[in-house]
């Protein structure tokens, strides 16, 4: 109820139109949603723009540090959308959704990405087990390769998160999606909206190729992800 | 705030009866049209072009009665209507225009905060503050404001985009359910009758000028903007609106030669603001925000009519018809 209400919401705020280049069939597939980031509205975009059989599949890959702050946002990060909550300031313990503490307690890095600022490759191939786990065989994730909101909309290079993960998962799909104006509408840094008209375009689903080195594999899927802004 | 005549419940208003079961008979007439066309189109363009005038026709199905409720239950309705269409208004133009990151605060002021007294104002029957709180109170914050964001590149360009997508969207739309504040003496039309008048006649001369512009246009009077506004279809339209809406007179306080003056003034400035909105969105259509717009229908495609109808419109009775 709660949730089909927000995913209503959250598309009449942003004003979302929804495409689909190619369509999400079988819808109840897992795979790895991961969009351009620019407001703290996008996971919950992605997330409403799903095909319901997808969508209760589909859990958002989010930082703890925002998400576990205030009553509201951990209500909604945990029992609405069931959020795999990383922690990326370092101190504290991850906490994720109720089913998964016990799996995700002791992870303690960036979400999809060794952190830059630390360099703890040890603790970011722990969160990408972590998701891993959380993922299990069926559910699917909405990630943001980035690792943090781009401040103008531009696309960031992408963190290593999603390359690690398909090595743990060398069959998952990965479904681009970009999300169009939504650095308009929540820019970084503001707390109100504004309702301006937004669009999510859902691309082609893409797979991890054999033996595909990082660099090669971030590239294609940046690519991907930008080719979906010219149409 | 006046107490409500009578004449303000519609229902029981013969004037509005007559103009509802009129729009009524012309939809039947345009739906059975539209079967018939669709029937007899063999041709791949004719059966789109046929396809998307009966696209058309349902939409106007459900507009009519959306309209119709709204002027049923009074001013409120209307209000209400009115003040949804230009939030929606609103929303597509700051969507088209390029906005800074800097104007976030500005352009949460001119929705949630303009945008809604505005029509609080009109609800209020406040004419004084009605009439000034966009082209004056708007018009020297946004500037300001913008001033202590601190972003000065395209300063000007920044600041009168919102500054005119809120006097186009906003001021200009709610001269429309603004018509509820006038009292005419006399006229047995109510304040809604007033309101009907204007939207039928600037939505009827819509349809006519595409009409005719599809029938017979030929020559584009401005081919850069929109090459579907043609001469024929301008005149021809006018022509048959005008016509309608002398006849019409009985349902406004006007005499008919007054009615056709107004009805002429209307279709005028319905051009005026179509043919205008047409060239910001030729403008725009090109960047990048133009696709975006697309799959949602405008509603500022079906309000550009009335942008400098309303205004204009409301002046001209104000000055000569209420005391």
């Amino acid at each position: 109820m709660i949730e089909r209400a927000l995913a209503r919401l959250a598309r009449v705020i942003a004003g979302a139109s929804v495409r689909f280049t190619v369509p999400l069939e079988p819808p109840e597939r897992q795979r790895a949603y991961f969009g351009n980031h620019t407001s703290h509205l996008d996971f919950i975009l992605i997330w409403s723009a799903l095909p319901a059989e997808a969508r209760v599949r589909t859990r958002p890959v989010a930082g703890a540090d925002y998400w576990m702050r205030g009553r509201v946002r951990r209500y909604l990060a945990t029992r609405v959308f069931h959020a795999v909550l990383i922690d990326r300031g370092g101190h504290g313990a991850l906490t994720g959704h109720a089913r998964e503490e016990s799996s995700s307690r002791h992870v303690r890095d960036d979400t999809v990405v060794p952190s830059q600022v630390r360099d703890d490759a040890r603790g970011a191939m722990r969160t990408i087990e972590a998701i891993s786990r959380a993922m299990g065989d069926g559910t699917s994730i909405i990630v943001f390769p980035e690792g943090t909101r781009s401040p103008d909309g531009t696309l960031l290079p992408f963190r290593s998160g999603l390359y690690h993960l398909c090595q743990l998962k060398p069959e998952l799909e990965l479904v681009p999606v970009y999300l169009d104006n939504m650095t308009r509408i929540l820019p970084k840094g503001e707390v109100l909206p504004v309702p301006l008209l937004s669009r999510v375009t859902f691309g082609a689903p893409l797979r991890m190729e054999m033996g595909e080195a990082k660099r090669a594999f971030n590239d294609r899927m940046r690519d991907a992800l930008l080719a979906l802004r010219e149409q | 705030m006046p107490t409500l005549p009578t004449s303000m419940v519609p229902l029981l208003n013969p004037i509005l009866a007559r103009l509802m079961a009129g729009v009524l008979a012309l939809l039947v007439i345009g739906t059975i049209v539209g079967v018939v066309l669709a029937r007899r189109a063999t041709s791949e363009t004719a059966k789109a072009t046929v396809a998307n005038l009966n696209a058309r026709i349902r939409a106007w199905w459900v507009m009519v009665v959306v309209f119709a409720i709204a002027v049923a239950t009074g001013g409120v309705g209307s209000i209400i209507l009115f003040a949804a269409m230009s939030f929606l208004a609103l929303r597509e133009f700051m969507t088209l225009t390029p906005t800074s990151r800097a104007d976030h605060g500005v352009l949460f002021w001119a929705f949630f905060i303009f945008a809604p007294i505005q029509y609080v104002l009109v609800w209020m029957q406040w004419y004084g503050l009605f009439a000034i709180l966009i082209p004056v109170y708007a018009f020297v914050t946004i500037p300001g404001r913008m001033a202590l964001a601190g972003d000065t590149t395209r300063f000007l360009e920044r600041a009168a985009t919102v500054q005119w997508a809120l006097l186009a969207c906003v001021y200009c739309v709610s001269y429309a359910p603004a018509l509820l504040m006038l009292v005419v003496p006399d006229y047995a039309g109510g304040r809604t009758g007033l309101l009907f008048y204007l939207v039928l006649i600037a939505q009827l001369n819509d349809v006519l000028q595409y009409t005719f512009g599809k029938l017979i246009g030929k020559r584009p009077i401005a081919p850069t903007v929109s090459p579907n506004k043609t001469w024929e279809g301008f005149i021809g339209g006018t022509v048959v609106t005008v016509a309608i809406g002398t006849a019409l007179w009985w349902a406004t306080p006007f005499t008919p030669l007054v009615a056709a003056v107004m009805s002429l003034v209307i279709t005028i400035m319905g051009f005026a603001g179509g043919l205008t909105m047409s060239a910001i969105k030729r403008d725009r259509g090109v960047k990048d925000y133009g696709t975006l717009i697309e799959g949602h229908g405008g509603v500022l495609d079906r309000v550009d009519s009335l942008l400098f109808a309303a205004p204009v419109y409301f002046h001209l009775i104000r000055f000569f018809y209420v005391p």
